[in-house]
Parts: C-alpha cells; sequence; structure tokens
C-alpha cells in the first residue's frame, strides 16, 4: 500500500479536484473467477491482494460463475477515484476509515441492510453504509536483539523510558509512519492523541532520537527484521503477525492502550452491479460475524473484545473532525515540531 | 291497554354522547401529547447541534494574526452517539466559506437570536441545521465567526415514529377509558329510572300506596305526579265503592218495609188476578232487596281484599258453619245438602270473607238447581291446599261462556226466571284470588255444575 495522503487531503478539503487531470495511481490488479463471465463485481481495495484473496476465493467456491476484478491501490487514491473521478467500482475496501466515512457522509455510498445484521455488532456498522470487516490492532514491533537482556516494554512510559535510559543505542533506530504521507498512519497517530497526551511525549522522544519515518508497515517491518530498526512504533499488527514465528521480531501490543483499526467495505454510488455487491458483502460479514474462523488471516475480529486497554476506532463522523483543514494543518504542525528537531 | 311508543333510549344516547365526547378528548390528547413531544424531541436535537456549533465557535482563536480553529473531536462525534447520522459542518467568516462544506445551506433569516435552527435538503438528505455566531477580532480588524453544524434525521424519525406510537397508545387508552366510564355512566344514571319502574311494575294490581323509596332530584316531579295520580284514582275507586255500598244499603231498609206491606196486602186481597200481580211484586222487591244485598257484600269484599286479615282458619267448621246456616232456604227446595269434610286444613286468611264466598257458591247452587236435587260439598286436603268443590245434578254452566260467569253484573244465558244479581261468583273470584288461590268453573258430563275452590293451606 502506497499512501500519498496528505496531498489529495488538500486536494479534497479545498474542493479543487480539477488541477488533478490524470486518472488515480493502480499499484496492483488481478482478475478471480470466470474471466468470460458477464457478471463481473469490481472491488477497490487498498488490501493487498494475498491478504484478500482468501475472501474471493471462499466467495468464489459457491459461486464460480462470477468475475471479480479486484484493483489494489493507496486509500488516498482509492478515495481520489471515488470521490473526485467518480470512477465506476462495485465495492470499496479501505483500512483508512476516516475516508471511508467521509465517502459515505458525503453521499458517495449507497445503504444496504445486511442479511445477517442481527449478529453484526452496532460497531461493525454505520449508516448502513460502512461495513467493518476486520479489527487490526496498531502494534509496537521491536528487534528480539537490541532487548536482549532488557525487559520489553509495555506501556508507553515503559517505552519512554527505555529510549530516554538509553539513547546511544536508539539514535536512528527508531522506525514510524509519516503522517503527512500516510492515511493509516494520521489515523493511527491523530487516534492516538485524542487518547492521551502520553502519544506527544513519546513523539517528542522519538523526534530527538531522529525518529526514521516510513510509509507503510511492511516497509517497516522489513527493517526492523533486517536489524536496522530497533522499534517500530505504529505498525499493524497483522501484517508483522503475517510475517510469522520468527527469533527477530516480537509483536507488542501496548497495555495502556492499543488503537485498533477496523478496515471497512461499503458500496459506492457509480456501482452497476449493486445485487452483487449486495451478495459479497453478505458474504464477507457472514464469514467474518458468523460460525466459523474468517479467511482473513491475523484479522480476526474476536481479539480480546473486552479488553479495556483495546481501543477500537468508532465508525462516525467524529473521523471527519481530523479530515478538517484547518484540524489537519494544526495536528501536522504540532506532529512535525515534535519528530523533526 | 295500548303500548307506550317508545322514542330513543336515555341509556343509548347517554352512552353515545359521552363516547363521541371520548373520541374528541382521545384526539385532543394524541394531538397534544404529538405535538409537544415533537417539540422535546426537536429542542433536543437543536440542543445537540447548538453545542456542537458552539463548541466549534469556541475552539476558534488568533494566533500570529491568524485564525487557528483546533475543533474537539467530540464536536462532531456527539452528534453521532444514539444513532448514526450523517454529519455536515460549514465554518464561514464574515459570510466568506473557510472549512467545511461549502454548499451548506446559509441561514435564510436575519440573525436575531444567539442560535439559529433550519430544517434545510442536503445531498438528498433531509437535515436539521444549527447555526451560532461569534464575534472575533485580530490584526486585521474585528469580524464575525459563523458556524454551522447539520445532521440527517434518522435518530429523529424514529424518535418522531416512537412519538406517534405512544400518543397513539395514550390517545387509545384514554378512549378506552373514557369509553368504560361512559358505559358505567350512563348505566348508574339510570339506574334509579330502572329501579322506580321494577318497582311500580312488581305491584300487585291494587296497590295504589305511594312511591316511598328515596329517588334523586330530576325524578321527584315525575314520581310527585305519578303518587298524586294513584292517590287520586284511590280516592275515586273508594269513592265509588262507598257510594255503592251507601246506596245498597240506603234502599235495602225501605224495600224491606215494601215487602212487608205487599206480604199484609196479599193476604187481604181476595181477587186471584190482584194476588198475582202483588206476588210478581214481591218477588220484584226480592231481587232488588238481594242485589243490594250483594252489592253491599262486593264492597265490603273489595274494602277486605285491600286489607286482607292475617288470622288462623278452621276451613272445616267453616264449611260446616255455612251448610248450616243455608239449610232453611235448601229445605225450602227441598234439596239435600251432603257434606263430605276429609282432615282439618287450615289456613291463614279472613273467615269473613271466606265464608261469604263459599255461602255465595252455595246460594247460587241452591237458586240454579231445581227443587228436589243433590248438592255435594266435599273438602280435602292435597300437600300443599286446600280444596272445597261444591258438585249439584242441575243443568250446568252454559257450555259457551263459562268464565265469562265472574264478571261483574254477568249472568248465565240459562238464569232468566231466578232472581240473582250476577255479583256472586265475582265475589267468590275476588275473596279466591285476594287468598292467592284459584276458583275453577266446570260441568260434570251429566251431572251438573262443579264449582272448585283451590286455598293454599
Amino acid at each position: 500500500m502506497r499512501h500519498h495522503f496528505i496531498a489529495i487531503l488538500t486536494m479534497l478539503l479545498t474542493a479543487c479536484a480539477a488541477t488533478f487531470s490524470s486518472a488515480f495511481e493502480i499499484e496492483d490488479h488481478a482478475i478471480f473467477g470466470d474471466d468470460k463471465s458477464e457478471q463481473r463485481l469490481r472491488i477497490l481495495s487498498t488490501a493487498d491482494i494475498e491478504f484478500f484473496a482468501p475472501m474471493i476465493s471462499s466467495y468464489l467456491s459457491a459461486t464460480p460463475e462470477i468475475q471479480i476484478d479486484y484493483t489494489v491501490a493507496s486509500s488516498t487514491e482509492v478515495m481520489r477515484a471515488i470521490y473526485d473521478e467518480g470512477a465506476s467500482f462495485d465495492l470499496v475496501i479501505s483500512s483508512a476509515m476516516d475516508l471511508q466515512t467521509k465517502l459515505a457522509n458525503d453521499g458517495y455510498a449507497l445503504t444496504h441492510v445486511p442479511s445477517s445484521l442481527p449478529s453484526l455488532p452496532d460497531w461493525a456498522v454505520w449508516n448502513d453504509m460502512v461495513f467493518a470487516f476486520t479489527q487490526e490492532p496498531a502494534a509496537v514491533v521491536i528487534s528480539k536483539a537490541d532487548f536482549a537482556g532488557h525487559p520489553v516494554p509495555s506501556t508507553r512510559q515503559e517505552l519512554i523510558a527505555a529510549l530516554r535510559r538509553d539513547p546511544e543505542r536508539f539514535y536512528g533506530r527508531i522506525g514510524t509512519y509519516d503522517v503527512r504521507n500516510s492515511g493509516l498512519g494520521y489515523l493511527f497517530a491523530t487516534q492516538d492523541a485524542r487518547t492521551s497526551e502520553t502519544y506527544w511525549r513519546l513523539t517528542e522522544v522519538m523526534g530527538a532520537l531522529d525518529a526514521q519515518l516510513y510509509c507503510c508497515s511492511s516497509d517497516m517491518i522489513d527493517d526492523v527484521e533486517s536489524g536496522k530498526l530497533a522499534i517500530a512504533y505504529n505498525v499493524l499488527g497483522s501484517y508483522a503477525a503475517g510475517r510469522g514465528e520468527t527469533d527477530r521480531l516480537e509483536t507488542v501490543l501496548l497495555s495502556d492502550f492499543t488503537t485498533v483499526m477496523l478496515r471497512t467495505v461499503l458500496i459506492p454510488r457509480t456501482t452497476d452491479q449493486p445485487e452483487l455487491a449486495t451478495a459479497f458483502i453478505d458474504h464477507m460479514l457472514d464469514r467474518t460475524y458468523g460460525n466459523g474462523p474468517t479467511p482473513l488471516q491475523n484479522a480476526s475480529p474476536d481479539i480480546s473484545i473486552t479488553d479495556a486497554a483495546l481501543h477500537r476506532i468508532r465508525l462516525g463522523p467524529g473521523l471527519l473532525v481530523f479530515l478538517d483543514q484547518f484540524k489537519s494543518r494544526s495536528f501536522l504542525s504540532e506532529w512535525e515540531s515534535a519528530i523533526l528537531q | 291497554m295500548s303500548e307506550p311508543v317508545a322514542q330513543g333510549s336515555l341509556r343509548r344516547n347517554l352512552t353515545v354522547m359521552l363516547l363521541l365526547g371520548a373520541v374528541g378528548l382521545a384526539l385532543l390528547v394524541y394531538f397534544i401529547v404529538q405535538s409537544v413531544a415533537r417539540e422535546i424531541a426537536q429542542e433536543s436535537q437543536d440542543n445537540v447541534l447548538a453545542a456542537s456549533a458552539i463548541s466549534i465557535l469556541d475552539s476558534a482563536r488568533v494566533v500570529e494574526g491568524e485564525i487557528t480553529i483546533d475543533f474537539p473531536y467530540a464536536s462532531l462525534s456527539m452528534l453521532d452517539t444514539v444513532t448514526n447520522e450523517r454529519v455536515f459542518y460549514a465554518i464561514r467568516r464574515d459570510g466568506r466559506f473557510l472549512t467545511g462544506y461549502e454548499d451548506l445551506p446559509l441561514p435564510t433569516e436575519p440573525a436575531t437570536a444567539a442560535t439559529q435552527f433550519a430544517s434545510d435538503t442536503f445531498l438528498g438528505e433531509p437535515i436539521r441545521i444549527a447555526t451560532a455566531r461569534r464575534g472575533l477580532s485580530s490584526d486585521a480588524g474585528a469580524s464575525t465567526l459563523e458556524v454551522s453544524v447539520a445532521q440527517t434525521l434518522s435518530g429523529m424519525t424514529q424518535t418522531l415514529a416512537r412519538i406517534s406510537r405512544i400518543s397513539m397508545f395514550v390517545g387509545g387508552g384514554f378512549f378506552l377509558l373514557a369509553a368504560l366510564l361512559a358505559v358505567l355512566i350512563s348505566r348508574a344514571t339510570i339506574r334509579p329510572l330502572d329501579r322506580l319502574a321494577a318497582s311500580v311494575a312488581r305491584r300487585g294490581p291494587k296497590d295504589l300506596r305511594p312511591v316511598a323509596a328515596p329517588i334523586p332530584m330530576e325524578m321527584v316531579p315525575l314520581v310527585r305526579s305519578l303518587n298524586n295520580f294513584m292517590s287520586r284514582l284511590q280516592r275515586s275507586l273508594s269513592r265509588s265503592e262507598e257510594f255503592i255500598a251507601e246506596a245498597a244499603h240506603r234502599v235495602r231498609t225501605p224495600l224491606a218495609i215494601v215487602r212487608t206491606k205487599a206480604e199484609i196486602t196479599l193476604r187481604r186481597v181476595e181477587k186471584q188476578e190482584n194476588r198475582e200481580a202483588i206476588r210478581d211484586m214481591i218477588r220484584a222487591i226480592d231481587e232488588s232487596s238481594r242485589t243490594a244485598g250483594q252489592l253491599l257484600d262486593h264492597a265490603m269484599v273489595t274494602f277486605r281484599a285491600d286489607h286482607l286479615l292475617d288470622e288462623d282458619v278452621d276451613l272445616a267448621a267453616l264449611t260446616q258453619d255455612t251448610i248450616e246456616s243455608l239449610r232453611p232456604v235448601s229445605e225450602l227446595k227441598e234439596m239435600e245438602i251432603t257434606a263430605e269434610i276429609r282432615g282439618t286444613p287450615h289456613l291463614r286468611g279472613d273467615a269473613i270473607l271466606l265464608q261469604n264466598a263459599l255461602r255465595n257458591v252455595l246460594d247460587n247452587a241452591i237458586k240454579y238447581t231445581p227443587a228436589g236435587s243433590t248438592l255435594s260439598v266435599t273438602l280435602h286436603e292435597t300437600d300443599d291446599q286446600a280444596v272445597v268443590t261444591v258438585q249439584d245434578n242441575g243443568p250446568g254452566f252454559p257450555k259457551d261462556d263459562i268464565d265469562g260467569l265472574r264478571y261483574r253484573f254477568a249472568r248465565g244465558g240459562n238464569a232468566a226466571g231466578t232472581i240473582g244479581s250476577g255479583l256472586g261468583l265475582t265475589i267468590v273470584e275476588d275473596v279466591v284470588t285476594a287468598h292467592g288461590g284459584r276458583l275453577t268453573l266446570s260441568n260434570t258430563e251429566g251431572s251438573g255444575a262443579c264449582v272448585t275452590i283451590s286455598l293454599p293451606s
């Protein structure tokens, strides 16, 4: 996933889409099922093909006569495609909950009442437009080698203390999202800042230790694995767990609070296959909230939901607040002054 | 007697009017509850919108000549706490758009209150907008910051549907209660009238006492008229009875004198044709005096039956006495009276009346049967009755109208040539009825008339 977030955000909010004449940028593309079929479901998604393919396969195993056209783009490109260019897709899947909410709020999504609604938790649906199908925590990934003989920090306070105790070891070896470019990083950062003031202290400490800024979780995990980074903060837990058992990495869910992102799906207004789209959404929700495990790896919505430390981001108009240009400008300037020292 | 003409029903009219009132009140309650609840719901939605707009407004600051608006997360998320709502906002400075949704409708009316509210449509959805304003002074001079916050109405729609349902229930419940009350009230209102009607209907045919039971004020004129009417009827009845008795009494004495004179004259008269004339005269006098006697009897019976005595009567002794008192008359006609008395029946009643009745029956029998016939009187008891039967072997009752003989002054078609007033069986009937008994007239095939008196013992 590539997030060229802030440029698009500015574009959105100043409503001068006309300056962007080119079509949105595609990262990957795949076709599943019967490629001769007239029934074609077009999905625009921020999720990697490997991540989402099991869900598509599970659907096609029951209805093989359908062709599924899967396009991968960054969350800002997805927004640009739907919001500005009016591109025609049947489903939009994104990890940027705020942008999905904005699409729905501003009338770019169709309503649908899923057949499995009774078992659908309240937090997983907004306005019958946006449906969550994963819960993915923001984790800290540490390199085991660097913490050999040291206690693994389990809260932000302990993390700050560890960084301050041994600044030489961590200087230049801390990674986190560049929230100016990453939609998901911006979402995590704003939610962290909303939850606790500790976030700003941590950001300042990381800034003082010359934190490295990344566009995506996978790059951070790669660098921790290679030993280039000692700590990566706010990494998608599902991606980290996707690396499987390794003796170089350890994934930590901080116990003071852990922000949990919901990956969501909606039906854009531009769909020309609304029946296919609703059938696919029903299938996704059924596989997610019905009996049996979801086909998506490490994205189970069952992570101990009752845990008070888990801060599940709530779908709703609150997410529009940090998309406001005034709000984002002041947030970004505060973030920059903390991280760029 | 002609049936009264019934038109409408008080109870029904009352019930219908009360029900109509209940319908009206229930509708009123429905609309009042609905409109008040709607207003409250609208007000609470407006309050939340106003709080949101004001919290955004309060976050505006001037930093180094620039406006920053660091509005709190809750300012928008608070609009979505109960139901999912789409939320729109616009921030304007001196009417110039700064951020949010540029097309969000502006307040149409000039600002009067601190916060303005309007209902409008945005992106095809009905919305409610709150707009708040605040003065802001910066280096560039004073300006006005205007914040509009809008939300969709899905929660409001749900609330209104619930309000509608609740007010329907309230109105319906009110109606049911009022309807129940209407039925109860109309029934309670009519009850004294029903009670009066029942008490009047329950009375015996000769009970003309005034109504004494307490009645509601509104019925006093009716009951007063009724009492008045009944007392007039009573007075008129007793006056006519008294008149008859008085008249009979006054006639009887001179008749007795005339009869005595006629008999004396008869002895002196020699000429056969004159004797015949005087005999006719005597017979006519007898008839008149007998009628007068029976009229007296009848008046007495009527009076005593109204105030019936309740004393122990030995029916056997009474029957025996009556037969004995009539023996001289029967022997004149060479008739034999046999008495067969089984048991000793006693009953409660008026001995004088009963004796009078029995004497009338026997008197009739003696009078209407030919000389030399036999009268048999039997008295026997059943479980709850004493039965007196008088059987003769005369010609019997006229076959076509036996029961007509009970009426006053009715005489049998075969009674011509016999002295009689037509009052005898009427007296018997009155006495027997007053005692709760029954008078039966019948003919026994080939052996004359049979009169049966059944009295409860």
